[in-house]
């Protein structure tokens, strides 16, 4: 019976061994989402590179300086372009959907739930995936997004940096982009183990108890 | 007596007169006489209401955020990630526990399986069980629409076209179905509509039937044993326990250990890994890009691996309105079990091997449907989704004739000692 058992699950499930399809080989983020600091930079360098272009409209500006400790005169006065935005708004782009659509062809994604959607090893490998191609219109290709529409913005600030550096900047931007598609995150999962630790506390009692009234079933 | 609790004593009595609620709780607590050899198997019910009790209050929570238009839909759920007060975990808990609902219903269903307990005289709440499943799948479906991520849109498209494949009356149903020509507004209202309202109505009162049925013919239990056929001089079955104190007290221990794994996923592990939430549901539905691989969640993959099995036009009929065949009928022969098996008794620990083997061998088919249903349909050999199929339904097709040849063991008369499986 075993036998048989195993020979059939082995059988049935080396065909599902039968994989196929190929994706790029992505590196490993390696973010930590509770590193402040970390999360700070980062945010500064998408608010200085990413916001000409993109939008992350359900992340306010003030959720961020309360999440990352950043006061509000240097949210304002790093961030909010002059004074031309307020503190309550969500972060927008600088330039216009339609203005980015005839520029690059296709409008620049809303970039709040990037991370999600693409997972955090995805954006760090996107992020200092670009290479020089003179093929392409803007001078430079991705390895992870083949024909990239975007123009390598970063290209001096990389090329005015060592690739240790620049990597380093490319994973707080990572972090902070991880942080932004769920500015919850950090403190579920400081919270999360208190409510485990109870309930592992709960099931002694809750042990107990059902022993208590059992000794007498046979 | 203290005067407080005589004024308790008279207030108890007095509903009780106009309204039985000492008779319900003896008859469906104290005095309801369950097996004292329930095991691990037996948890799922409770751990299943739990979760529908779950599912209810966050659900209601939901509704007062959520916006069911094609503007607001997506915005809305960000809006209770972010703005409203705990929303988050809210959420959380209402998607999480969508996903704990199906692992307790299918575990629940499967011990059906393992213990014969569809077998007479509980046919009954066998089918008001199978109806429960398929109103839970409908209500799943619904519900995992509503957010309106890409994955929403068209995963909706594809269950929706399917409905097109009917013979005469197919596209116009679908229109009715829908509401429009396309996916749009008043899909997402009418959605909205079954998924809060009409579909938890019937399920709750499903339920409340389900365990009236049950209670009236008494729990099975992992020997098959019949305990009504042994009682005592007052009428108490010998080997049964009362449901209160005795399984009410062993039972939070399951409820405890649920909720550990339930806010472990809720606090840790909200997107299941990408099963509970897929990756392109963090993108708002967009008609014009199609998710590189669709795929339904985790809990329909084994009807969805069944649907695309198909791949031929045969007798005249296309491949996809077999595949809707065939997927319905995977579901529809399930309610016919109690009158495919027609072994002399319930238990798999009695049965033949014939039996035993099938199980498993059918067990199997059904979680390598569950993968195949998560891949892309050129994941896997051609060959591998129509032979699990086959397997899946030549153990319902052959059950009358294998439970009816195969030799069983004997069943006792008795439940010897709590917890322990028989000497044989």
């Amino acid at each position: 019976m075993k036998r048989l058992a195993i020979t059939t699950i082995l059988m049935l499930f080396s065909t599902l061994l039968y994989a196929s399809g190929t994706s790029p080989v992505l590196k490993k983020a390696n973010t930590d989402i509770h590193d402040k600091e970390s999360l700070r930079h980062g945010a500064q360098l998408f608010i200085d590179h990413c916001t000409t272009c993109h939008s992350a409209k359900y992340m306010r500006y003030e959720r961020l300086a309360q999440d990352l400790e950043i006061s509000e005169e240097d949210v304002a006065k790093n961030m909010l372009r002059g004074g031309t935005i307020k503190i309550t708004d969500t972060i927008s782009a600088a330039m216009s959907a339609e203005a980015g659509k005839q520029v690059y062809g296709v409008a620049p994604p809303d970039l709040t739930l990037e991370a999600k959607y693409q997972g955090v090893d995805w954006v760090y490998s996107y992020l200092t995936g670009f290479y020089k191609d003179e093929n392409t219109t803007f001078g430079y290709n991705n390895h992870v997004l083949d024909n990239v529409a975007m123009p390598w913005v970063l290209a001096s600030l990389q090329e005015s940096m060592s690739e240790e550096d620049f990597s380093s900047d490319m994973r707080d931007l990572t972090n902070f982009m991880d942080y932004m598609a769920e500015p919850i995150k950090p403190w579920r999962q400081n919270f999360g183990k208190y409510v485990l630790i109870f309930l592992l506390i709960l099931l002694i009692p809750v042990w107990l108890l059902k022993k208590e009234y059992w000794k007498d079933i046979h | 007596m203290s005067t407080l609790s005589k004024k308790g004593t008279d207030l108890l009595h007095w509903v009780d007169y106009r309204l039985p609620i000492i008779k319900a709780f003896k008859t469906h607590m104290s005095e309801y006489y369950a097996p004292k050899n329930l095991n691990f198997w037996y948890f799922f019910g409770v751990l299943a209401m739990l979760a529908l009790a779950n599912q209810l209050l966050s659900g209601i929570w939901l509704t007062m955020f959520y916006s069911p238009t094609l503007e607001g839909a997506f915005d809305s759920i960000e809006y209770i990630m972010r703005d409203v007060q705990s929303g988050w975990i809210i959420r959380y808990m209402h998607e999480v526990g969508a996903s704990f609902f199906f692992i307790a219903v299918y575990l629940h269903i499967y011990r059906g399986f393992l213990y014969g307990s569809y077998k007479e005289p509980r046919e009954l709440v066998w089918l008001i069980g199978m109806v429960i499943y398929l109103l839970m799948m409908a209500e799943g479906f619904f519900g995992y629409v509503l957010p309106f991520g890409n994955m929403s849109y068209w995963g909706a498209k594809v269950i929706l076209s399917l409905i097109s494949t009917i013979p005469l009356i197919g596209e116009d149903l679908q229109v009715w179905v829908q509401g429009d020509f396309f996916i749009g507004g008043a899909t997402l209202s009418r959605f909205f509509a079954f998924h809060v309202a009409l579909f938890p109505l019937i399920l709750i009162a499903g339920v409340f039937l389900h365990i009236v049925a049950l209670h009236q013919v008494g729990s099975n239990n992992p020997e098959g044993i019949d305990i009504k056929a042994t009682k005592d001089k007052d009428g108490i079955p010998l080997d049964g326990i009362p449901f209160h104190p005795y399984y009410t007290v062993h039972d939070l221990i399951p409820v405890v250990i649920f909720f550990m794994l339930f806010f472990a996923a809720v606090f840790y592990f909200p997107g299941g890994g990408g099963f509970f939430i897929e990756a392109p549901n963090y993108l708002p539905a967009n008609n014009l890009s199609t998710p590189e691989h669709i795929a339904p969640v985790w809990y329909f993959t084994p009807f969805y691996a069944m649907l695309r099995a198909v791949t031929v036009n045969f007798l005249g009929i296309d491949a996809k309105l077999w595949g809707l065949v065939v997927m319905g009928g995977a579901i529809i022969v399930v309610f016919f079990l109690p009158w495919l098996d027609r072994s002399p008794v319930r238990s798999i620990r009695y049965k033949g091997r014939i039996s035993k083997a099938f199980l498993m061998i059918w067990t199997i088919s059904f979680l390598c449907l569950g993968v195949l249903g998560v891949k892309p349909a050129d994941w896997a050999p051609f060959w591998a989704s129509p032979t699990f199929t086959i397997i899946y339904f030549a153990y319902f097709a052959l059950m009358p004739f294998y439970t009816k040849w195969e030799t069983c063991k004997t069943v006792p008369d008795r439940i010897k000692a709590h917890g322990k499986r028989q000497q044989q």
